[in-house]
């Protein structure tokens, strides 16, 4: 890999966004704890296992690990200068990533419409805010890939488009990491 | 290339093995919980190696530092909460002695 290549400042910018990753998890780890403790609270209503369909959640996780590996494999084509591959991938990195968000609202508005919406119980409040704020952080990203896309598209790849690159698959990756305990902690153990 | 595709099958088989051990009921209880839990933490520690190249980093490790902070932070929050909750739980009088003792205080008056 070109590592030793990549300029201080950009180095310098990837540490910085890595930080706020990190903090970004304590943000997580509070909605998780928060998940465990409220949990049991379901006030007669359902609990996990009533509502989770696990083959749909299932979808929804290998769409976002594989859109995963797809903007890693942007980012080693950006590395290798091939910008029409780079184009293609992160294409297919938004189609996927906006898959999951769509899958997940889907199962959000068929909870809500069954009447098991966060104002049920604790148990459901915790989860909407848990899942949410996942879901809220993968639609941000997708406007970021949408803007970055853009970005490539007029100036190229240079070192600020690299820059981003770089910070938004830490982003994408990272998101695909909290997802990973979305999946076994409260789906798996939901319905375990 | 090698390093992702290898993250990407990795992933895919832990998050299969862990699908399949709940619905297959591979082991029961508290076996199961930790067989799944278990998975997960590989998984991530996979994800962090193949595809954010946390081994790669040259040596000042600070994104390493970063992480370790970062995780004995999550962890004072996580166990942390678990604990002061079970504890108050644990405390706490049942619902229906509390109506009782409700009562009986408000009769005292305030």
């Amino acid at each position: 890999m070109a590592e030793a290549a990549i300029p201080a400042r950009t180095d310098k910018s990837l540490f910085g966004f890595w930080v706020y990753v990190m903090t970004d998890c304590i943000l997580f780890a509070t909605l998780f704890a928060t998940y465990a403790v409220l949990q049991v609270g379901t006030n007669g209503g359902p609990s996990g296992r009533d509502i989770f369909n696990m083959p749909f959640v299932l979808i929804e996780t290998l769409l976002l690990l594989t859109s995963s590996f797809t903007c890693g494999m942007a980012l080693l084509a950006a590395n290798k200068n091939r910008i029409r591959q780079v184009g293609a991938w992160l294409g297919l990195t938004f189609l996927l990533g906006l898959s999951f968000i769509t899958m997940e609202l889907t199962e959000f508005a068929q909870l809500a419409s069954e009447g098991h919406g966060w104002w049920t119980s604790a148990f459901l409040s915790a989860f909407f805010t848990l899942v949410g704020t996942h879901g809220l952080h993968i639609t941000v990203g997708l406007l970021w890939l949408i803007v970055l896309g853009g970005f490539i598209y007029r100036r190229g790849l240079n070192e600020h488009t690299m820059r981003r690159l770089g910070m938004f698959s830490i982003f994408w990756h990272f998101l695909d990491v909290v997802w990973v305990f979305i999946f076994t902690i409260v789906y798996l153990m939901g319905v375990a | 290339m090698a390093q992702y595709i290898t993250g990407f099958i990795l992933s895919i088989v832990l998050t299969a093995a862990a699908y399949l051990a709940v619905t297959e009921d591979w082991f029961t209880g508290g076996m199961l919980i930790a067989f799944i839990i278990l998975l997960a933490v590989v998984q991530v520690l996979v994800q962090l190696f193949f595809f954010l190249h946390l081994g790669r980093e040259t040596k000042p490790r600070w994104k390493l530092v970063v992480l370790g902070f970062m995780l004995l932070v999550l962890g004072i929050v996580v166990i942390g909460t678990l604990w002061i909750m079970q504890n108050l739980n644990y405390h706490m009088m049942p619902a229906q002695e509390m109506d009782g003792y409700m009562i009986e205080q408000s009769k005292k008056g305030f």
